[in-house]
């Protein structure tokens, strides 16, 4: 009787593996698929790997994991029902991704935007800051009062960097302009982002930029009559009239590479950041602006991809006047992945 | 029209009976939501609620090579209810006395945090003993987030669910800014994260391959020795007439003020240890997000213990089985993590729906009928 | 200066329009700490309503009656059968936020047009005065009308004598004749209709989207402001305005410079909220000369 039950009950759980699929690939996500932002985007490329692999492959994934200690047995639970390829993709499942790939050492597993590697876990991140500038560029040729507003989550060097990037290719078009930023403390609230966009307005600013993933901002900036730019995914329905363009998080060329590495038994630890040059950072269209201004966006695009523009080249000095980076040179990664520090003409406090 | 009758004594069948009711009707509501949803609702049910518990008699029954994979579940499930438990057996407690704790959540952040102040605060290479301190530290810091709407309560009459409730925001930011500024790792990148507490400072594994950890024993301790405090010490009993009487107990001597310092400095007490075991053993530095939520969900935990401290960690255990098996759930059958929380609603409805089978009989009757 | 207020009333009108509603139901003598949960249900479903029919005018409608219907879940299991009342309102918003989130699936990433305004053109646009007074939507006044139509019948009708009297002393006003379950129960469905309008305006207005768990705590604070206010009407609208206003503070502050951390600024709203709640309570009998005495205390009718 008991033989029968464990048989039984071994036989639900491998009900739920079996498959004709070479290979199960997991995904774990830290907000909601529909948040039309970050996750929606790593969902995209989820989607765009079934579609290449077809019945070679099966996916999973598990929505709204919070980066707390529920991530562990999330990413372990995956591990342990034959998935072979795991996307964890925040910062915080960082040290809970490590733990466990030491205990599934055959499972191979992908954290987004952290530092910590193992020889069957990599790192990947987007160069997002070289999205930053082309709209940096966008902006500084609408902005009419000189002053853009930046609606800012949380001030970690990702962030931080987004925000110099912007600043130093919109003062590239005009010394003059200065950036205010705005914290909401939170990657997703809608509420708080259309009253940081509202009060940022009502300063002054013409032209708003978000590091937040709700469009909600996006929106006051469109009912207030004012430029903004959509952040992770296409947010042109939010605001059909203001969106400029949008940085978009195209995670479809990664995935789909490392999922074929899996297949084909190739796959390495590696820490990959790409940016515009590999698609992984995507401008969606460039939409409600003059010709000159789409001209010179596009320009942006290609400079960057072909490696003539870096959107850190120096000189470059802080709010206090050192010299971060001298001429003729450029920030190297390290610099950029340990950014805490603002440029001239930002405005707003970094808490240190 | 519902007409309540009330019986002559209350039913003591019932007593223990409601809950088993209640989770009953919870799994039929739950199944004909499952079936609306397009799910099958004997499989999703199964993955909700009972598989945690095949995987466990799996363990027990199998021979050791086999069995090992199967207690990963079963011990998680018993993770994530100690903090559960803490925190319920403490509140079943305050709310025995009619006194409202609904800011457990912000009592285990500030039990959090100062627990994790000594601990980043200690001498490198400090060694076991110092696991002892940092729980005191818990248990502290939830008492001083707790001192404050029972001082509150007791000096201004100020009404304790309100000012518990909004200690919750302000313990929630005071803990963002800490990881985000004065206790923030500087190795860290920067990211919102304090160095990780050194090994003395994690709660001791008991058993390899699981997170299984010390805190089941406090877990257990506290909620037995509240059980024998509420039952059979004078402490106890002054606790319960507050609750049930206030009147009768003012003329008995009991005093109401000292009642609700002491329920509320015990329950935020063990919210605070929660906060300190939960950081240590699962998490291992501080970060702004530490499931500072259990506090509001110990509260479902304590009114699925019938308010009974031993009872809480039955219901502890439940509902850490409605997560786990909503994580499953995600994975398995696709289903989004909200319904979760309509899962958690229904149960505590039908809970107290149930409990009032105890004290009364209902009857449906015409208006206008004796 | 003016667009801080401007923002100021916007923010201030979920909030008054659903502790409007509490008001009502807490003078009855209920304690309902479901409005969160009542507020987002009222969000989605006004959401939901909105987006298939195209109306915005239905959307509402119905955000009120799915507010009202949680309202109804609630006055069952505790007016009729008797529960704790602050635990049956606490499953109420647990209750609320999953069933929310589960209908508002289909709706994520979907966007509608914001309430239009009431525009008076020569008048709205030309003056501050005009600005901040005249063209907003037609909820930011509603809510104001509410107030004094809560006020009126509270104090001038023999309705609103009857509600006080129930929430003050239910057997008496049991032994005068009054129904005072039928009382409680409209009195709690009212709160739950404005509970339902107040996130009704958050994902029609505020910012026309859905977003899981939209209201952030809006519920909570609404919750705080009825005793803040006394349970008086009127005192309930500058809390509301109040509040809007401290909570502006966390952007205006650091756009104006304010040299305070963002998660200072943030936690300003809920420590000013203990700080009230503290203030009115410190005079015992002026909290027992305006709390309804019998608040959250379940009633039976003994024959």
């Amino acid at each position: 009787m008991i033989r029968k039950l464990a048989l039984a009950a071994a036989g639900l759980m491998l009900a739920a593996t079996a498959q004709a699929a070479d290979l199960k690939i997991g995904f774990v996500y830290v907000g909601p698929v529909g948040d039309f932002g970050w996750s929606y985007q790593h969902d995209q490329g989820r989607l765009a790997v079934e579609k290449e692999f077809g019945d070679r492959v099966e996916t999973t994934y598990v929505e709204s994991v919070p980066e707390g200690p529920d991530a562990e047995r999330v990413i372990r639970q995956l591990a342990a029902s034959g998935h072979g390829l795991i996307f964890t993709t925040s910062f915080g499942y960082m040290d809970p991704t490590l733990k466990i790939a030491k205990m599934f050492p055959k499972v191979k597993f992908e954290h987004a935007t952290g530092y910590k590697r193992a020889k069957n876990l990599s790192t990947y991140s987007a160069r997002f800051y070289e999205g930053r500038h082309v709209i940096g560029t966008i902006a500084g040729m609408m902005t009419k009062t000189k002053k853009i507003g930046y609606i800012a989550s949380v001030p970690i060097p990702e962030v931080v960097r987004g925000i110099n990037s912007a600043t130093l290719a919109a003062r590239k078009i005009d010394p003059s302009i200065t950036v205010q930023v705005i914290w909401v403390n939170s990657w997703y609230d809608p509420g708080k982002e259309a009253d940081a966009a509202k009060a940022l307005i009502s300063n002054g600013a013409d032209v708003i930029m978000q590091h937040t993933d709700s469009p909600a901002g996006l929106q006051a900036a469109e009912n207030a009559g004012v430029y903004a730019f959509g952040q992770a995914s296409d947010m042109i329905k939010f605001a059909p009239t203001h969106q400029l363009t949008a940085i978009t998080d195209n995670w479809a060329p990664y995935y789909i590479e490392r999922t074929k590495a899996v297949l084909d038994g190739t796959w390495e630890s590696t820490n990959t950041w790409g940016g515009i040059a590999a698609g992984e950072v995507k401008m969606a269209p460039f939409t409600n602006m003059p010709d000159d201004v789409k001209a010179a966006a596009k320009k942006a695009v290609a400079d960057i991809a072909s490696g003539a523009v870096h959107p850190f080249a120096g000189p470059i000095k802080d709010r206090d006047g050192v010299e971060r980076v001298a001429a003729g040179a450029v920030a190297d990664d390290g610099m950029l992945l340990g950014m805490n520090w603002f440029v001239e003409g930002v405005l707003g406090d970094l808490p240190k | 029209m519902i007409v309540l009758e009330p019986r002559p004594q209350p039913s003591r069948a019932l007593g223990l009976l409601s809950p088993v009711i209640a989770i009953g009707l919870t799994l039929v509501a739950g199944g004909i939501l499952m079936a609306l949803m397009g799910r099958p609702p004997l499989q999703a049910l199964e993955i909700y609620f009972f598989q945690p518990f095949e995987e466990f008699w799996l363990w027990l029954t199998l021979p050791a090579d086999e069995a090992a994979m199967w207690l990963y579940t079963p011990s998680e499930v018993v993770v994530k209810a100690i903090p559960l438990a803490l925190i319920g057996a403490g509140l079943a407690v305050c709310f025995r006395a009619n006194v409202w704790n609904i800011g457990a959540a912000g009592q285990y952040t500030l039990g959090a945090v100062l627990g994790g102040w000594l601990a980043l605060g200690a001498p490198e290479g400090a060694s076991g003993i110092w696991l002892a301190p940092y729980l005191a530290a818990g248990v502290l810091g939830g008492m001083i987030c707790a001192a404050i709407p029972a001082w509150l309560r007791v000096r201004f009459n100020a009404n304790e669910i309100l000012v518990s409730l909004m200690l919750t925001y302000v313990a929630a930011l005071l803990l963002d800014w800490l990881v985000r500024g004065p206790l923030k790792d500087p190795a860290g990148y920067g990211f919102p994260v304090s160095k990780d507490f050194s090994e003395s400072f994690v709660m001791p594994v008991l058993v390899d391959g699981t997170r299984l950890h010390l805190g089941v024993v406090f877990a257990i301790l506290a909620a037995v020795a509240l059980w024998v405090m509420m039952g059979r010490t004078m402490k106890g009993f002054e606790v319960r007439v507050i609750g049930a009487a206030p009147r009768a107990g003012a003329f008995a001597g009991f005093s109401r003020d000292r009642t609700i310092w002491f329920v509320m400095l015990l329950s935020g007490g063990l919210a605070g240890l929660a906060g300190a075991i939960e950081v240590s053993a699962t998490v291992g530095h501080l970060q702004p997000q530490i499931s500072a939520e259990y506090g509001f969900v110990a509260i479902i935990v304590a009114f699925l213990g019938r308010l009974n401290p031993v009872g809480a960690l039955f219901g502890a255990v439940i509902l850490a089985v409605s997560y786990i098996g909503g994580e499953n759930a995600q994975i398995m059958l696709k289903l989004p993590k909200a319904v979760t929380g309509i899962f958690q609603g229904m149960l505590l409805f039908f809970l107290l729906g149930c409990d009032t089978l105890i004290r009364y009989r209902i009857r449906l009757a015409l208006p206008g009928r004796a | 200066m003016e667009n801080f207020i401007i923002s100021m009333i916007i923010a201030a009108t979920p909030l008054l329009l659903a502790a409007m509603g509490e008001l009502v139901t807490e003078r009855s003598g209920v304690l309902n700490l479901g409005v969160e949960g009542m507020m987002l249900m009222g969000a989605v479903v006004s959401f939901a309503v909105a987006n298939s029919t195209g109306s915005s005018t239905l959307g509402i409608a119905c955000g009120a009656g799915a507010g009202l219907t949680m309202a109804l879940i609630f006055s069952v299991i505790a007016l009729s059968l008797l529960a704790n009342q602050a635990a049956t309102g606490l499953a109420l918003t647990i209750f609320g936020i999953g069933a929310s989130g589960l209908i508002g699936q289909s709706f994520v990433g979907i966007a509608l047009d914001p309430l239009p305004k009431l525009a008076i053109p020569a008048l709205s646009d030309s003056t501050a005065f005009g600005r901040i007074l005249l063209g907003h939507d037609a909820m930011v006044y509603l809510a104001l009308a509410l107030a004094g139509g809560v006020a009126w019948f509270l104090s001038n009708t023999r309705g609103g004598l009857a509600l006080r009297a129930v929430g003050d002393n239910h057997d008496s006003g049991h032994a005068l004749g009054y129904n005072v379950i039928a009382i409680r129960y409209l009195a709690t469905m009212f709160g739950g209709a404005c509970a339902g309008l107040g996130g009704a305006y958050l994902s029609l207005a505020y910012t026309p989207m859905w977003a899981e768990n939209m209201t952030a705590g809006r519920g909570w604070i609404a919750l705080a402001l009825v005793v803040f206010a006394t349970w008086k009407p009127w005192r309930l609208v500058a809390g509301a305005y109040l509040f809007a206003a401290v909570t502006q503070l966390q952007f205006y502050g650091q756009d104006w410079g304010l040299p305070v951390a963002s998660q200072f600024l943030a936690m300003a709203p809920y420590v000013a909220t203990i700080l009230a709640l503290v203030i009115i309570s410190r005079d015992v009998n002026l909290t027992k000369a305006n709390a309804p005495a019998c608040i959250g205390r379940p009633f039976r009718a003994e024959r």
